[in-house]
């Protein structure tokens, strides 16, 4: 009927071929989603923790927040 | 196409719809692209693709010809008259079935078009209907608000407090 035949369509095996690359996809973006996390956000906040508290004086501290003026019982 | 479906289930023009209508065959097997039968009992969509009822069911003398050929050997039928075959029992191909529009560039335009309407009514609004700012929204009680939190050093380690220079006294660069 048709002047040039076309080529069969893909029959079977479509869920499964669907399955199969989101599947990969899936894995990999969430493992990427996780490991940018760790690094960017949780390494990086526990790292910004033992900065400030590795010289932290924390007599100082109460002395300048006390000479500011913020504290009702030690002026 | 899911409003088209719904809007002439309204209408009473769809199988089981409001109020049920006769066909009204367009005439001719073939409709001219792109011009919808005003009335049509026809309600085949992409996702109910084949329904019972063909598209056109008052035949002509010829058309019924054709439809009495049909109930023979297949591979008698010429290309056309395939052609005209589909055409008798379906309204648009696939392909015309799912043509683009431009109906999204209406419906953005609106949607900013409302958008804009609804910030000058907004504007309105603060000019002529907002009371007062509390004295606690203005900028010396906002600056001394400030000047106290620094102070205390709220969120020394990575918050606001970390971003001040009690030296310099001004932001960190």
């Amino acid at each position: 009927m048709s002047s040039s035949a076309l080529t069969k369509p893909q029959m079977r095996g479509l869920l499964a071929k669907r399955l199969r690359f989101h599947l990969v996809g899936a894995i990999l973006v969430s493992l990427g989603v996780a490991a940018s996390y760790k690094f960017g956000v949780a390494e990086r906040r526990k790292k910004a923790y033992a900065d400030f508290y590795r010289n932290y004086d924390s007599k100082k501290d109460f002395e300048e927040m006390r000479k500011a003026g913020i504290f009702q019982s030690a002026k | 196409m899911f409003f088209r479906a719904a809007w002439s289930f309204v209408l009473g023009k769809q199988k089981g719809g409001l109020g049920m209508r006769k066909v009204h065959s367009p005439g001719d097997p073939a409709p001219s692209k792109g011009k919808v039968p005003a009335y049509t009992n026809y309600y085949a969509q992409r996702s109910y693709p084949m329904p019972d009822e063909p598209f056109c069911t008052e035949l002509s003398a010829e058309q019924r010809a054709l439809k009495e050929k049909e109930k023979g050997s297949w591979t008698q039928l010429s290309h056309a008259e395939k052609v005209a075959l589909y055409r008798l029992q379906f309204h648009e191909t696939f392909a015309e079935m799912n043509r683009r529009s431009n109906e999204w560039k209406t419906v953005l335009g609106c949607v900013f078009f409302f958008c804009g309407f609804t910030a000058l009514l907004i504007w309105w609004q603060r000019v002529y209907v907002f009371p007062e700012k509390p004295i606690t929204l203005t900028d010396e009680w906002k600056a001394q608000q400030l000047q106290r939190i620094l102070d205390m050093k709220g969120n020394p380690v990575q918050g606001l407090a970390s971003r001040w220079d009690y030296e310099k006294k001004e932001w960190k660069k």
